[in-house]
């Protein structure tokens, strides 16, 4: 391993951190509900369980929720917040294959990043330690593997 | 309020992605490839983001109900289980080969890049997928308790 310190970006990651990490803690505090962005995505769309706690039903707030995190990018674009490229290292192909993966795997799972590797975590969930513990492992096993073996073209 | 509140939340959750640099799929891709030349930038940015996430958690957890709403709706911490574990190990491959996760690829989309609104779209189909799957799982579990206790009578 060698750490690549031209692409290290202390400052900007840890601002970041800091806001998303504030965001969980304000929709908990306000609606007591977890900021993890595949349930409220998952929950919103048709065919969702209702019933069970935090499941199901609830649209408006999930909506609302998901319109605010759409209005980011103009956000930043009125602010002085720069925009990072969005580079995509694979073809079409392969994003269609890692968004059907991600889809069922965070339905599946019950959470993604948001949900368990931040939440989860800072309220001591094993559940979400054992799930952050595995899509980390599986993210860096996948990655190793299409660029090091396989080596798919960037 | 409730409302409210949410979009703010989700407005300010986009721009920590954004700030972070997570919408980049490369930066994230960079994060996972251990192997290479490894950019540790978002272990900081989940470090930073759980200490103030546990602020959240432990206040709310204190108070014992949120301040907008009447109940504190929180799934459970216990047991781990093969969904749970299968379930992320399907989403980190998927993590893996692409670099989005559902935040930085709505984020992604909304910003008007292609690749992000390809993964999106995909991604919304495993969901209704699954979400389909789940439900017709919960419909054949009821059918059998039922039947079950129809013999037992």
């Amino acid at each position: 391993m060698t750490i690549d310190w031209h692409a290290f970006t202390p400052g900007a990651a840890l601002t970041g951190g800091l806001l998303i990490g504030f965001a969980a803690a304000f929709l908990v505090l306000t609606i007591g509900r977890i900021a993890g962005i595949s349930g409220i995505l998952g929950n919103v769309l048709p065919g969702a369980l209702a019933g069970r706690p935090g499941s199901g039903g609830e649209r408006g707030w999930r909506i609302a929720f998901l319109l605010g995190l759409a209005a980011a990018p103009g956000l930043a674009a009125v602010s002085a917040v720069p925009m990072p490229p969005v580079e995509s290292l694979v073809d079409w192909p392969w994003l269609v294959a890692a968004g059907l993966l991600v889809g069922v795997g965070t339905r599946i799972g019950s959470g993604c990043t948001s949900g368990h590797g931040v939440c989860g975590l800072a309220r001591g969930s094993l559940r979400s330690l054992a799930a952050t513990l595995t899509f980390m492992a599986f993210g860096i096993a996948t990655v190793w593997l299409l660029h090091h073996v396989l080596q798919v073209p960037a | 309020m409730k409302a409210i509140a949410a979009f703010l939340c989700g407005l300010m959750l986009g721009v920590g992605l954004i700030v972070a640099q997570m919408t980049n799929p490369a930066k994230v891709i960079a994060f996972l490839d251990v192997s290479g030349h490894w950019d540790p930038s978002l272990a900081l940015v989940m470090g930073s983001a759980l200490l103030a996430a546990f602020v959240g958690f432990a206040w709310v957890e204190r108070r014992g109900r949120p301040m907008l709403s009447g109940e504190l709706a929180l799934p459970p911490r216990w047991p781990v289980d093969g969904h749970l574990l299968g379930g992320a190990a399907l989403f980190g491959i998927g993590w893996g080969i692409g670099g989005f996760c559902p935040g930085p690829a709505i984020v992604g989309t909304a910003a008007l890049s292609g690749d992000a609104a390809v993964f999106t779209g995909a991604m919304l189909v495993g969901m209704f997928g699954a979400n389909r799957l789940a439900a017709a799982n919960a419909a054949a579990r009821r059918t059998f308790s039922r039947e079950a206790s129809d013999a037992a009578q």
